[in-house]
């Protein structure tokens, strides 16, 4: 609880520091945090009472954008995985697509966004392709790894039980790749939040990368920042909830083994990804 | 008596990058059915080599396995082992009682699995430790789960590649004691590879002694002990000590190593007393000197 305390009792005083800073500035491209707060107020909470309060803006923009995010998130993990897995456990199959892979995964994401408004249609379905496009790949590269990482008594055992296909996959395989799956799902889902910013700059007025642009274009200053606040704590309340998913699922792992998985692998990987 | 497992000039080569290793070449043996068979063999000299041809795992360059009459192509039913490297081939992810029924899984109902595992943790008293993760459990106690686990799938032929090598004396006993008795009850074939000579005397109703790499059979011992047998009155036994001798005397290169290393030790302690007893006549003869 002192830790709890500690943690946020930084962010208040931070938070309050910037409040006097921006106060005593005056400037109108950095508004107070209570303006930006009213701003927000206003923009999502202000709705009536049989829609507890959410605004059409709410429904029409940010729903829609989380809904893309998630649904381009399952999409990757889904892809991801299953072809991590496959890839993982065949030795040929990685010669072959290794360097394809390392290819794939060096293209910077946003550069495809003019490919994707070529193919797809505007909107949903070139969101989709860029954001599930753009997180496949820590994904799966993290499957791969930890697919790989099953080791030779564990695969001779079950060979010598004659473990049929799907509990070898689903009792052996993924459970052990499931360190690896959660590093690389938590990497895909901040970076998905990105994605599905940049992905709502092009070609529309919906969603809440939109919604941004055009405050910002009308000098909607506070408005702007309102945003910026929300993929902030779009993205907090994410990783919070897949973390309590992975501590959960990943219970079975001795104690001290298992918070290097949660502070090593991350930053690491969120630079790599960050770079691009 | 039938025979379970029949062994014929059996040779394995690697194929690794540093070059072709033989590890295995020109083994021959059987094995009948109910009985257990101790494989004694120098570190390295491929032991764990033939369990893998055995058990189908790998597939050797020459010769050929025979179970119950049928050639070995792949891992064959009922079959189990018990590998060395016990706690990798425990599942962490899983319970106690779920590793022992993991291979339960294609042939048993839940509920079946769920008896046929409790009884195999009873056998091995563990027990009270079905609900508790493997790295809860020292290395004794996972060892005990990785034989637990064998059991309980009820195999006609139970390989076990030094399963006490790394456990303390006392459970090491226990356990020998406990595989004894699983095989006379459930009358299973068991091959047993060790480097520990007395275990192998002490388990085993047969010893193959096994050369240095690659390996091949020097020597099929008959153990004339009774099948029920004792760990303090057995060890005293002659036969025992004599078969042990032979093994010792067999494994040739691992005898006169200990024999120089013990003889070594004893030299020094001797020097040490030596070298005591004059420095204590040296101040004798001193102290009277002064006396004088
Ligand atoms: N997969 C492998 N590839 C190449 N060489 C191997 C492999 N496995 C074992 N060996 C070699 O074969 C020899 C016998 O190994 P092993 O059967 O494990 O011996 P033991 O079980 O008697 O100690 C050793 O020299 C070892 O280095
Ligand atoms: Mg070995």
């Amino acid at each position: 609880m002192s830790g709890f305390l500690q943690r946020w009792g930084v962010f208040v005083v931070l938070v309050a520091l910037w409040e006097a800073a921006a106060r005593f500035a005056e400037d109108a491209y950095f508004p107070p945090p209570s303006r930006i707060a009213e701003a927000a107020a206003e923009l999502w909470f202000s709705g009536t009472a049989d829609t507890l309060f959410l605004t059409d803006v709410v429904f029409d923009h940010v729903v829609p954008s989380v809904q893309r995010l998630l649904i381009g998130w399952v999409i990757a993990g889904v892809v991801g995985v299953a072809l991590g897995l496959a890839l993982g456990r065949s030795e040929r199959a990685m010669q072959y697509c290794g360097p394809l892979l390392t290819f794939m995964r060096s293209i910077p994401p946003p550069a495809l966004v003019p490919v994707f408004l070529l193919i797809f249609t505007l909107g949903t379905q070139m969101q989709l392709a860029t954001i599930v496009f753009g997180i496949v790949w820590p994904i799966l590269l993290n499957t791969v790894d930890g697919a790989r990482s099953v080791d030779r008594t564990k695969v001779e055992t079950s060979a010598v039980f004659r473990v049929p296909r799907t509990q070898w996959i689903f009792g052996v395989v993924l459970p052990a790749a499931a360190p690896k799956i959660f590093a690389g799902l938590r990497v895909s889902l901040s970076l998905s939040l990105v994605l599905m910013v940049i992905s709502e700059l092009v070609g529309t007025d919906n969603g809440i990368g939109a919604q941004m642009l055009l405050a910002q274009r009308e000098f909607e200053f506070p408005d702007m920042w309102a945003e910026i606040v929300l993929l902030g704590v779009l993205g907090y309340v994410f990783n919070t909830v897949l973390l309590a998913v992975e501590h959960r699922a990943l219970a079975w792992q001795p104690k001290q083994e298992h918070a290097p998985t949660g502070t090593t692998t991350t930053p690491a990987a969120v630079a790599t990804a960050g770079a691009k | 008596m039938t025979t379970m497992l029949e062994v014929a000039d059996l040779g394995h080569t690697y194929q690794a990058k540093s070059g072709a290793h033989t590890a295995i070449d020109g083994l021959s043996f059987r094995v009948d059915a109910g009985e257990l068979v101790c494989v004694v063999g120098p570190s390295g000299c491929g032991k764990s080599t033939l369990l893998r041809t055995i058990s189908g795992l790998i597939r050797p360059t020459r010769g050929d396995v025979t179970l119950h009459g049928d050639a070995v192509r792949g891992v064959p039913e009922d079959l189990a082992v018990v590998f060395q490297d016990y706690s990798r081939s425990l599942f962490p992810w899983l319970s106690v009682q779920r590793n022992v029924e993991f291979p339960l899984k294609r042939t048993l109902k839940r509920a079946e699995r769920r008896a046929r595992a409790a009884e195999a943790l009873d056998q091995v008293g563990l027990s009270g430790a079905g609900g508790k993760y493997p790295w809860q459990l020292s290395g004794g106690m996972q060892q005990r789960v990785a034989i637990a686990r064998a059991l309980a799938y009820r195999p006609a032929l139970l390989l076990m590649d030094e399963p006490f090598a790394s456990v303390d004396a006392q459970t090491r006993f226990e356990l020998e004691d406990l595989l004894l008795k699983v095989k006379r009850e459930h009358d299973t074939t068991v091959v047993v590879v060790t480097h520990d000579i007395d275990e192998s005397v002490y388990l085993g109703d047969r010893v193959l002694v096994l050369t240095k790499s690659p390996a091949s059979v020097v020597a099929d011992l008959p153990v004339n002990l009774p099948a029920v047998r004792d760990q303090i009155t057995t060890r005293e036994a002659e036969e025992f000590v004599e078969l042990r001798a032979e093994v010792a005397r067999l494994l040739n290169v691992g005898k006169t190593e200990a024999i120089t290393a013990k003889r070594r030790s004893d030299e020094a302690q001797a020097a040490k007393w030596v070298a005591a007893e004059r420095a204590a006549n040296r101040e004798r003869a001193d102290r009277e000197a002064v006396a004088d």
